[in-house]
């Protein structure tokens, strides 16, 4: 069982987001950066799978030097080896296209990653990275067993889920409740730190998308306080006032 | 070159937000001096069909065939990617669903385009193609370039109100091969609860967290949401403790909402939870504690409890209509 696990490199949920460079640039001071949550969730999953029926787990990341420690952190978690592709990614073909090269070389049995990045939310480089390699991909997968060469999933759909079953290889993008996220623990940190890291470079990609400037969004106005014996107020204020109701 | 436009069917009727993406595509149909054709697959009645005409579509291609009644985005990916050939069509859009990201992919690498997920507002046509989107989860926005000769856009809720005019759509069966490559999942089974609002297409959303105190405890929650005819959702702990589904769960990890009201019941307002409900139009939080950080993020607020004040506010609503 050979696993490629796609992870980003990704300011921590709680991060205060503001731009440099006349907005051109994420201001990256004061920031901590975190694997992509739902890309810890797929490498959880990963882990347990390779305790479960031996094989290999590559982490593979689409970045700058700066996403190593995440890179290590994964690595110290129980994957075994890692790739980096020496680039700052700003559009989901360009790093789709970029995994599908690795993969296509390593020959994954399965290739797993988060269902969206936290940063970019854009949820279609699982599905873009399955039609590059010509293979299926699945997402949000909430539920992954695998038995010989099949595997049995579950996905989740508007208002419920969907259990399904396909041969491998396979793509998928991963979200809780796949399994627990896992701390390193002192062993995994100390191996973690002599495993193979290889940095590449990119292939050419068209250029299809670029980033132009970056927004904030209006600030919010202060919340209007109703005393708790007037909540009904607040039925009226709705219709009259906010005119949502 | 023309413009084309998928909508997700909810039991055969057009969902709402692609009804948005269906107006969302006209209206650049009509910079550009170009038609709008939509795509539909699955079953419909060809009446509903031709209803997308009042938001400006000239044309829908209908693809029917059986294998295509259950949701594939692989196939449905196919499909439209040869909708896109036969339409010559520049410009692609999909509302923004799990469904129209992993369809909207595949058909991008199917035909080398441009796609960009989360676009909140219409393009920008003066220099070049730009749009605005959506990123850090909610807290920013990105303007991008979209430099492809084809562009798929996923456009989120609330990017256009679609305001119903007056004409039909011409409605054509469209019937592409459909590859047995599409078809290697076998699904087993689905799990649905019936007759549940989608969150993600509500417009109004009714949300409990931990201050609802336990699953037992949520009757004056879904009583309110059912008197404004809401969608219910639930914080991250909530769903974590099973107090509610999984599919409720709304945050930086669980579904983004979009509502024009939304109101927190006992929800204390942690950023990962505000991640996935700030792109409502208004707020409303309910919560014990002064100090809870919704108050920050809301538009309106009551300091008191839940149990209390929900039952007081579902009369007040079945008062006023």
């Amino acid at each position: 069982m050979k696993i490629l696990v796609c992870i980003t490199n990704v300011p921590d949920t709680t991060a205060k987001i503001s731009f440099t460079d006349n907005d051109t640039k994420f201001n990256k001071a004061g920031v901590q950066y975190i694997i992509g949550p739902y890309d810890d969730y797929a490498l959880a999953r990963a882990v347990e799978l390779k305790e479960k029926l031996g094989g290999t787990i590559t982490v593979l990341n689409v970045g700058e030097a700066e996403s190593d420690p995440q890179i290590r952190k994964a690595l110290a978690i129980g994957a075994d080896d890692a790739i980096r592709v020496n680039c700052d990614p700003q559009d989901s073909y360009f790093t789709a296209a970029q995994i599908a090269a690795i993969a296509k070389e390593g020959g994954y049995d399965l290739i797993l990653m988060g269902r969206e990045s936290i940063d970019f939310n854009s949820g279609v480089v699982h599905s873009l990275v399955g039609e590059m390699l010509g293979i299926p991909s699945f997402s949000p997968v909430m539920k992954l067993d695998i038995e010989g060469s099949t595997a049995k999933f579950a996905r989740e759909i508007e208002g419920g889920k969907e259990n399904l079953e396909a041969s491998l290889p396979l793509v998928l993008g991963c979200q809780e409740p796949i399994a627990e996220w896992k701390i390193p623990n002192m062993r995994g940190i100390m191996t973690a730190r002599t495993k193979p890291l290889k940095v590449v470079e990119p292939v050419a990609v068209d250029e299809l998308a670029t980033l132009d400037k970056y927004t904030l969004p209006a600030p919010k106005g202060a919340c209007k306080m109703i005393p708790a014996d007037q909540a009904e107020t607040l039925i009226s204020l709705l219709k009259t006032e906010a005119k949502v109701l | 070159m023309s413009i084309l436009i998928f909508v997700e069917l909810d039991n055969g009727s057009i969902k709402k937000t692609s009804l948005e993406a269906v107006a969302y595509g006209a209206e650049i149909a009509k910079v550009k001096g170009t038609t709008a054709t939509v795509l539909a697959i699955g079953n419909a009645e060809t009446s509903e069909l031709a209803s997308a005409g009042a938001y400006g579509a000239s044309k829908v291609l209908h693809a029917n065939a059986a294998e295509l009644a259950t949701e594939n985005a692989m196939a449905y990916a196919s499909v439209l990617a040869a909708a896109v050939q036969q339409e010559g069509a520049e410009v692609v859009i999909l509302p923004k669903s799990g469904l129209c990201d992993s369809m909207g992919a595949r058909a991008a690498a199917k035909l080398g385009a441009s796609i960009v997920s989360g676009v909140t507002e219409l393009p920008d046509l003066t220099d070049g193609f730009k749009v605005k989107r959506s990123i850090y989860t909610g807290k920013a926005f990105a303007t991008v370039a979209v430099k492809g000769a084809i562009k798929i856009l996923g456009i989120k809720k609330n990017a256009i109100e679609a305001i119903a005019g007056s004409g039909s759509a011409e409605v054509v069966g469209f019937a592409p091969a459909l590859g047995s490559g599409d078809f290697v999942a076998k699904v087993i089974s689905q799990e649905k609860a019936s007759g549940e609002l989608s969150l993600t297409e509500a417009d109004i959303v009714v949300s409990g967290g931990r201050g609802m105190k336990g699953p037992e405890h949520w009757q004056p929650l879904l009583d309110l949401a059912q008197s404004l005819g809401a969608a219910t959702g639930c914080s991250k702990p909530v769903s974590d403790l099973d107090w509610r589904p999984h599919h409720e769960h709304i945050g930086q990890t669980g579904i983004k909402v979009a509502p024009n009201l939304y109101i927190a019941c006992g929800i204390s307002g942690a950023i990962q939870h505000l991640a996935g409900v700030n792109s409502s139009k208004v707020i409303v939080a309910i919560n014990k504690d002064p100090e809870a950080p919704f108050f920050k993020a809301a538009d309106y607020g009551i300091v008191g409890d839940v149990f209390d004040i929900l039952p007081r506010l579902t009369k007040a609503v079945k008062e006023s209509k």
